[in-house]
């Protein structure tokens, strides 16, 4: 029998169907942690960035990309922490932008701030508190439907 | 021994000293994370509840950093855990500022900023250290660090320009508080080694522009500076912690300390 190693490319289309544990709409290469996929031998180097250095989702993820590797046949996999560059949220994908909004959190921008309610679409809005439900997301209220909702801050 | 190169004297110097720095540097954020963490499900408002949590987590997470490279750089075989919970008060290389009690909110606030204006400084300077992993660690905390000083300064001016009440809590605050700042500029031998090989500013070096944010924020805030030109010091060196520490370390240490070499 002779195993054929799949290509970078099948391992990042598998990586993409890993939902990222604290916001499932949006996969883990969605969210930009996942910085490279190589082969070094016979083993499958994947190389992982934290979103915020006490990210408490961090371990998670690395377990069910693991998982989700294994469960492709991949046995000898090597996951590596990279730091440097420091995610920042330009490395999340439009897929991933898009998927956020219809979920309910608006998606990070330059500006510092929401464009948008993510439910009604008003754009009179006000921030609640510059910390969220995680690490990554702030607090803010529409000032039209008066509804809370998260932003996905930008760093 | 055949060639096996011994290594010289100022050689082990160089890496107790960068050992000692990191310390330093990972004793403050584990320290005041722990400290911060105390607030848990206690904070006045939900949302200040929240951005506690999420600051004593973005810490300790930096901890983890800066404590697991000094364990690499030691190279005695210790994990950031076996550092952060199996060394005693007199090991720790904390600034005694972050050791103090949380007080009152305002109390906690204000340590925070304190902390926070000299820490976004320092991460800033470090991200171009000599050394490629010090900066690599200093250019993702200084992205925390820089919300966390946006935070706390805000939260510094509403309360000190508040009310009556919250001024005057504000105000007895920093007169506690004020002594344990100077500890931050005073440099030491082992700075002075890391200032030399381009790892790390001098102490000194980081006053006028820590401080200029500093006072900027005080007069904001309509807080009076105290005259007292006293500062207190010994908890980078280790050589005097106040007996807070201690009480810290028998919560913080206490699993490990009952049930030695727990794991998950």
């Amino acid at each position: 029998m002779v195993a054929v190693a799949p290509s970078t490319d099948d391992v990042w289309e598998w990586l993409d169907l890993v939902p990222d544990p604290e916001i499932p709409v949006i996969s883990v290469v969605d969210l930009g942690i996942v910085r490279d996929v190589d082969w070094d031998g016979d083993t499958l180097v994947v190389a992982v960035t934290p979103t915020y250095s006490g990210c408490p989702a961090t371990a998670i993820i690395a377990l069910e990309i693991e998982a989700a590797l294994r469960a492709r046949g991949v046995e000898d996999i090597r996951l590596e922490t990279r730091i440097a560059p420091p995610w920042t949220t330009d490395w999340l994908s439009q897929k991933g932008r898009a998927r956020l909004e219809e979920y309910g959190i608006a998606p990070p921008r330059a500006a510092g701030g929401p464009a948008r309610c993510p439910r009604c679409g008003a754009t009179d809005l006000e921030r609640v508190s510059q910390f969220g439900s995680t690490p990554c997301k702030a607090q803010w209220r529409c000032r039209d439907c008066l509804e809370p909702f998260d932003y996905f801050k930008c760093i | 021994m055949g060639g096996v190169e011994t290594p010289t004297a100022s050689l082990l110097e160089a890496k107790s000293d960068l050992f000692e720095f990191l310390l330093r540097m990972g004793d403050n954020t584990l320290i005041l994370g722990h400290r911060v963490s105390e607030w848990c499900g206690h904070a006045p408002v939900l949302e200040e509840d929240i951005a506690l949590a999420n600051t004593a987590l973005d810490l300790i997470g930096q901890t983890q950093m800066w404590l697991g490279l000094a364990g690499e750089v030691e190279g005695q075989g210790r994990s950031a855990d076996d550092l952060a919970f199996l060394r005693d008060v007199w090991d720790f290389r904390n600034l005694l500022l972050v050791e103090q009690p949380n007080g009152d909110f305002g109390q906690t606030i204000l340590r925070q900023f304190l902390f926070d204006a000299w820490h976004v400084e320092m991460l800033t300077r470090l991200t171009d250290s000599s050394d490629a992993r010090i900066a690599a660690i200093a250019g993702k905390a200084v992205k925390e660090a820089s919300y966390h000083v946006e935070r706390s300064g805000d939260t510094v001016i509403g309360l000190g320009d508040g009310t009556e009440e919250s001024h005057a809590r504000m105000q007895a605050a920093l007169d506690r508080l004020w002594p344990y700042l100077g500890e931050m500029f005073q440099g030491d031998a082992v700075d002075e080694a890391m200032a030399g090989a381009g790892i790390a500013p001098a102490p000194e070096a980081l006053q006028t522009p820590v401080m200029e944010r500093i006072e900027a924020v005080l007069a904001e805030a309509t807080l009076t500076i105290p005259e007292t030109r006293h500062a207190q010091s010994g908890g980078k060196t280790g050589t005097r912690h106040s007996e807070h520490l201690g009480h810290l370390l028998t919560q913080m240490q206490w699993l490990q300390r009952a049930y030695p070499g727990a794991t998950w």
